[in-house]
């Protein structure tokens, strides 16, 4: 028979965090960066089916590393989050900080609650209207948040990765420059990465309603042999039905709206023209 | 807002519409209230959609009414569903775009969360579910009839799709019309349609389609030239879905207006434009 013993909350704390961190750190990593253009996210991930940087809305993106189901688990529920609220409210109101937050708030709740801990950390970017606008949300997996600025990196070896970047990276990067610091810092001195083992995908600033692209290996190829960076100009995605001019709600329905047959409508079928 | 947060054996998939109603924000026609007197079911548009070389034509009025009475001059009846396919809209205002509104979610919602955009056979089907899903409402008259048209990226062609009331979908293999002037838009396009339009000529076709819409029907609205506002007219081809320039649109009008206009019109009585331009498809 089992018996309860008393476990004191720091020390329960302490496992859960050293069995999240372990777990983490034999994960891939992966660097979020602004660049001149927008933010870039590269990860080491040598599949090209489970992604680990993906579109959350218009303007933001998700990136995790970990355990794939959960991170997978945590870039749906904020799809369907950002989805929702864009519905009820309007486009312009779904914010990063906003669901990051909420994230923050659900990896608390599992950390504290749960017997497990979510072995995840996440990154949520949003690409402003100019530079000063854009956001980089770190989230760790006891819902700690931080606003970072610049860049962050997730994932093993992430502090050596981040020292590494921090010798490169400068503000206002070309796409390139931005790709090849993130790939060096990522790879470290010993080993090269190929653009089949990476994920890289961009939030550009000026590229229509959805501002997500992903980037080919082609053009991963090309940035790492030291030419330029093109982010595809995947075919415009025009604006949504809200967007258009206003349509009164009471347009063809107003006279039944009334609560009255339309007497303006002759019954014999010639009042077509409503 | 809470994180939708979904048990992995009732999780709702990608389904936007699903989530609405896990949300409690879903519109549910089905709830009018039931001693609402049915009225003549009436949709006071005109959109149409034309098969050509590159893809698809569409093309829609502006004018919203309620009655006899022009409730709304600029109105746009012509949306993008997502980059490959778009709908267009005859029927009650307040649905009609709540449902494209509703549809662009849904398809988008689709694609983010599984990685991958549906079949355009896949989005033609969905349209149906929701206008059958809004037809308790057009029990009660507001009804919504739209037309899907898109490029199937897979086929390389441009298909679409005419609907009823109940949700039933038709696949028509060159044009398609719909609205209290389709009738009459209708004959138009049959008269000059030929297989393998170019751009040019399809526009053109959707263009003299709509003006003797408007010409035959009270609730179709024509060019209006004095507040410049023009019939929308879009077209999905491979490369996506693209509007055309309002000057464009304006251009081509005046030029229809011309070659229609009957030397001394000013004067005579009595005396309209006739489709002897024939829709030619120029």
């Amino acid at each position: 028979m089992s018996m309860p013993f008393y476990v004191p909350a720091e020390q329960m704390m302490k496992d859960k965090a050293d069995f999240a961190r372990r777990n983490i750190a034999r994960a891939k990593a992966l660097a979020a960066l602004f660049y001149a253009d927008g933010i870039l996210i590269c990860a080491e991930n040598p599949s090209s089916t489970l992604h680990k940087v993906s579109e959350i809305y218009d303007r933001i993106a998700f990136a995790g590393a970990g355990k794939y189901n959960e991170y997978d688990r945590l870039r749906i529920a904020g799809v369907r989050h950002a989805d929702l609220k864009g519905y009820s409210f309007s486009r312009e109101d779904v914010d990063a900080q906003s669901l990051a937050n909420a994230y923050a708030q659900m990896l608390g709740d599992v950390f504290t609650h749960e017997i497990k801990p979510m072995e995840v950390e996440i990154v949520v970017a949003e690409v402003g209207a100019d530079a000063g606008g854009d956001r980089l949300f770190h989230i760790f997996y006891d819902g700690t948040v931080v606003d970072e600025d610049g860049f962050t990196v997730l994932g093993g070896e992430a502090e050596a990765i981040a020292a590494r970047l921090q010798e490169t990276y400068q503000p206002g990067l070309a796409l390139d420059a931005a790709l090849r610091a993130s790939v060096a810092a990522l790879a470290g001195p010993a080993r090269t990465l190929a653009p089949s083992e990476l994920e890289a995908a961009v939030l550009t600033r000026d590229n229509g309603r959805r501002a997500f692209r992903r980037l080919s290996d082609e053009v991963t190829r090309t940035a790492l042999a030291g030419g330029e960076a093109m982010v595809e100009a995947a075919p415009e995605v025009p604006p949504v039905a809200e967007a258009t001019p206003a349509v009164p709600e009471s347009a063809e329905a107003a006279p039944a709206a009334d609560g009255e047959p339309d007497a303006r409508q002759a019954p014999d079928g010639s009042g077509e023209g409503d | 807002m809470t994180l939708p947060f979904f048990p992995a054996g009732d999780d709702p998939g990608p389904s936007f519409l699903e989530i609405l109603k896990r949300a409690g924000s879903e519109p549910d026609w089905a709830d009018l209230p039931r001693e609402l007197q049915p009225h003549e079911l009436t949709h006071g548009t005109t959109v149409a959609a034309i098969r050509y070389a590159d893809g698809v034509v569409m093309a829609g009025d502006r004018r919203a009414t309620a009655g006899n009475f022009i409730s709304h001059r600029t109105m746009e009846k012509v949306f993008p569903a997502d980059r490959h396919s778009g709908v267009a809209i005859a029927g009650a205002a307040g649905p009609a775009v709540e449902m494209v509104k509703l549809f662009q979610l849904q398809l988008e919602h689709y694609e983010k969360v599984e990685g991958a955009e549906l079949s355009l056979e896949g989005k033609a089907n969905q349209l149906a579910q929701m206008v059958r899903g809004h037809l308790p409402a057009a029990l009660q008259g507001f009804a919504v009839v739209p037309l899907f048209a898109g490029y199937d990226t897979k086929r390389g062609t441009g298909r679409l799709f005419e609907y009823d009331v109940t949700g039933g979908r038709y696949e028509e293999s060159d044009f398609a019309a719909t609205g209290s002037g389709s009738m009459h838009a209708g004959t138009v396009i049959k008269i000059g349609y030929k297989p393998d339009l170019d751009r040019d000529a399809a526009v053109e076709l959707a263009i003299n389609a709509l003006f003797q819409a408007a010409d035959e029907d009270a609730a179709t609205g024509g060019p209006d030239l004095v507040r410049g506002i023009y019939p929308v007219v879009a077209t999905i081809t491979a490369d996506g879905f693209a509007r055309l320039e309002d000057e464009d649109i304006a251009t081509r009008f005046r030029a229809l207006l011309e070659r229609l206009s009957i030397p001394g019109s000013t004067t005579s009585v009595g005396v309209r434009p006739t489709a002897n331009d024939g829709g030619a498809g120029r």
